[in-house]
């Protein structure tokens, strides 16, 4: 029963993440029709400046806003400079499917390697704000501490967050338009060009808090070549076609039920299935239903 | 006509197989290595273009396949003591099989989402290896295809039979994929790639076209897997890092991913990076940590250049600008 529990809790606190990816995910998606492979090198860039911010200032609470700016500010820049001219440049011929897909990848390489120019290639420390040692219940030691409680708490308010965004606000109305019909946004005199660079931005912000929570869940370390953002990559991936792809509540349920699933297949299954389980999940979620766990009935072929 | 052109192919590739044969005992021993490395990633390269190219399909997840050919090929050599060419086929045919059960999956999903379903198994595929003690885990197998017949002399090294071996199988893998691209299946593919409502139109079964195209690449990225294994020397997680993947894909990119033509620009590129990176560094006298990602940072630039201004690849380029200037041209 105990197990259960803990197998729960670290479920929804690695869930929680995912969903944060999942949503920056959807987000470029949404407004570009482009999977933004380019997202974990983006999360860890903005990881790294929030560490910047963490050994200079000594404040963690100080630095998750200034990552989220500066993801934000690199994502926008490259939708504006740089994705909007690729699709451009290809938007026919037999490389049109192929180009987004391989340009992100290319971003990926570049980022990953300037951050080893800027931080070297070795591990750094971020020194986690609250404490990792579990709540106590009686005699038994919970997973759960209230750094995970921090993680979840700031996941659900960045979520209530862009859900008023989304729901209440001319921009958010905007951002939804402009995903459903582009055309037609344009019409009612959307500037659908401005509104595609904000989706990435918004999409950059989310990341960069996915990468830092993704961190101090861990044991707080940080290096280029951890298997941490590739990974947080498939996951945010995964959760974000569980959901559709298209939804932002998707996208949270997806993130959640990935968690969730994962936990326990490591706990009552195979530790050693950590990298291959998210794979089969997501084969199983494409061949059952390929269209979402809550996705409108659309075809997933060319 | 036809068996006519075909011979004069087959001539063509066999006079390029004694020019290498030449080629092969005048230089030093480092360039010997890496042509055997231009060979194997010619094979692999081969094989991306051949699926990303002319059946529309990306896979992120290439390495894996590799992957699969070297573990076979390593498994026969070590359990069965087989000799290096029955190594070789069965590295193929297991990376088939592999192809083929991805492909079933891969056959219902458009690109970014059979972008990412490779990807999570390109990650996920290395920790097999920790799983099962048959694979080694961390450290993997030797893969040793034995030195070179003596009846070649004294004066033969072992990078050279790598060399021989490695050109061998490059050559007849792409005689044999020229010859698969002008058979019905190459221009059922080619005809999915430009309409696939046509294409279905005119009778083509698209899903049965692409679980082959995925098939047959799968095939060939286990022969470039185990020539790699042997390259080598061992078969380890560590040997088809994620790092792999992307860069055959951007060597695939840079020869030009919708021709067969420029796979050898990507496979030299790919080797000569890491030689000019060094170079440069060197010049500059830089700092180690800059010097060691020089490389990945050079291949991911030349892939977005590639990308926005020659996106069909230089061979293509090249052949478009004539057809333009009114030299018209076989498409």
């Amino acid at each position: 029963m105990f197990q259960f529990i803990n197998t729960i809790l670290i479920g929804i606190t690695s869930g929680a993440i995912y969903s944060l990816m999942a949503i920056s995910i959807v987000l470029v998606w949404r407004s570009t029709r482009v999977i933004n492979f380019a997202q974990a090198g983006l999360a860890l860039l903005s990881t790294y400046i929030g560490y910047e911010v963490v050994s200079r200032t000594g404040s963690y609470w100080l630095a998750v806003p200034i990552a989220m700016i500066a993801g934000a500010a690199v994502a926008g820049f490259i939708e504006l400079a740089f994705m909007r001219l690729l699709l451009k440049h290809t938007s026919s011929g037999p490389i049109a499917g192929v180009a987004p897909i391989i340009a992100t990848l290319g971003l990926l390489g570049i980022i990953h390697a300037s951050i080893i120019f800027i931080w070297g290639g070795h591990d750094v420390l971020i020194k986690s704000p609250l404490s990792n040692v579990g709540y106590s219940i009686g005699k038994q030691t919970l997973v759960f501490s209230p750094m995970k409680l921090a993680i979840i708490s700031s996941v659900v308010l960045l979520v209530l967050a862009l859900s008023a965004l989304f729901q209440r606000t001319n921009i958010g109305l905007s951002l939804r338009a402009s995903a459903f019909s582009p055309e037609i946004a344009r019409l009612a005199g959307v500037r659908v060009d401005f509104i595609r660079t904000l989706g990435w931005a918004l999409a950059g912000a989310a990341g960069a808090v996915a990468g830092l929570l993704q961190v101090s869940n861990g044991n707080g370390s940080l290096s280029p070549d951890s298997m941490e953002f590739p990974l947080l990559l498939i996951s945010g991936f995964i959760a974000a076609v569980i959901g559709g792809l298209d939804s932002l509540v998707g996208a949270v349920i997806g993130g959640l039920v990935l968690g969730l699933v994962i936990s326990f297949v490591l706990m009552y299954i195979n530790g050693g299935l950590f990298f291959i389980a998210p794979f089969i999940i997501l084969l199983i979620v494409l061949l059952l239903r390929p269209q979402g766990i809550i996705g409108a009935k659309v075809s997933r072929r060319a | 006509m036809h068996r006519q052109l075909g011979a004069l192919r087959l001539f063509g590739f066999i006079a390029g197989g004694i020019f290498l044969y030449f080629i092969s005992g005048r230089v030093d021993e480092l360039r010997v290595y890496q042509g055997a490395t231009v060979a194997v990633y010619i094979v692999a390269i081969a094989a991306i273009i051949l699926l990303t190219g002319y059946s529309g399909q990306v896979s992120l997840g290439h390495g894996a396949l590799l992957a699969i050919g070297g573990y076979a090929a390593a498994l026969m050599r070590i359990h069965y003591n087989a000799p290096i060419w029955l190594c070789f086929s069965i590295a193929i045919l297991a990376a088939a099989i592999g192809g083929a059960l991805l492909g079933l999956a891969a056959a219902r999903l458009s690109g970014p989402y059979l972008a990412g379903t490779t990807l999570a198994l390109a990650v996920g595929l290395p920790s097999i290896a920790n799983q099962f003690s048959l694979l080694g885990g961390e450290q993997g197998l030797l893969f040793d295809v034995g030195s070179p017949p003596l009846s070649l002399g004294v004066g033969f090294t072992q990078y050279k039979w790598f060399f021989w071996i490695a050109s061998l199988a490059a050559l007849i893998a792409i005689f044999w994929l020229q010859n698969v691209m002008r058979s019905r299946y190459g221009r059922s593919w080619r005809a999915v790639r430009s309409n696939d409502v046509a294409a279905q139109l005119a009778g083509i079964n698209i899903s049965r076209n692409k679980i082959l195209a995925f098939t047959l690449s799968a095939g060939l990225a286990g022969l470039a897997g185990a020539l790699l294994a042997m390259t080598i020397g061992t078969v380890s997680p560590s040997a088809f890092p994620l790092s792999l993947s992307f860069s055959l894909l951007a060597g695939a990119v840079i020869s030009g991913i919708t021709t067969l033509g420029g796979v050898m620009i990507g496979a030299v590129t790919l080797v000569a990076i890491p030689e000019i990176a060094a170079a440069v560094a060197n010049r500059f006298g830089t700092s180690e940590r800059v010097a060691n990602n020089l490389p990945g940072f050079l291949v991911s630039a030349l892939l977005i250049a590639t990308v926005l201004f020659v996106p069909n690849g230089p061979v293509e380029q090249f052949r478009a600008a004539r057809s333009r200037t009114g030299v018209t041209t076989r498409k």
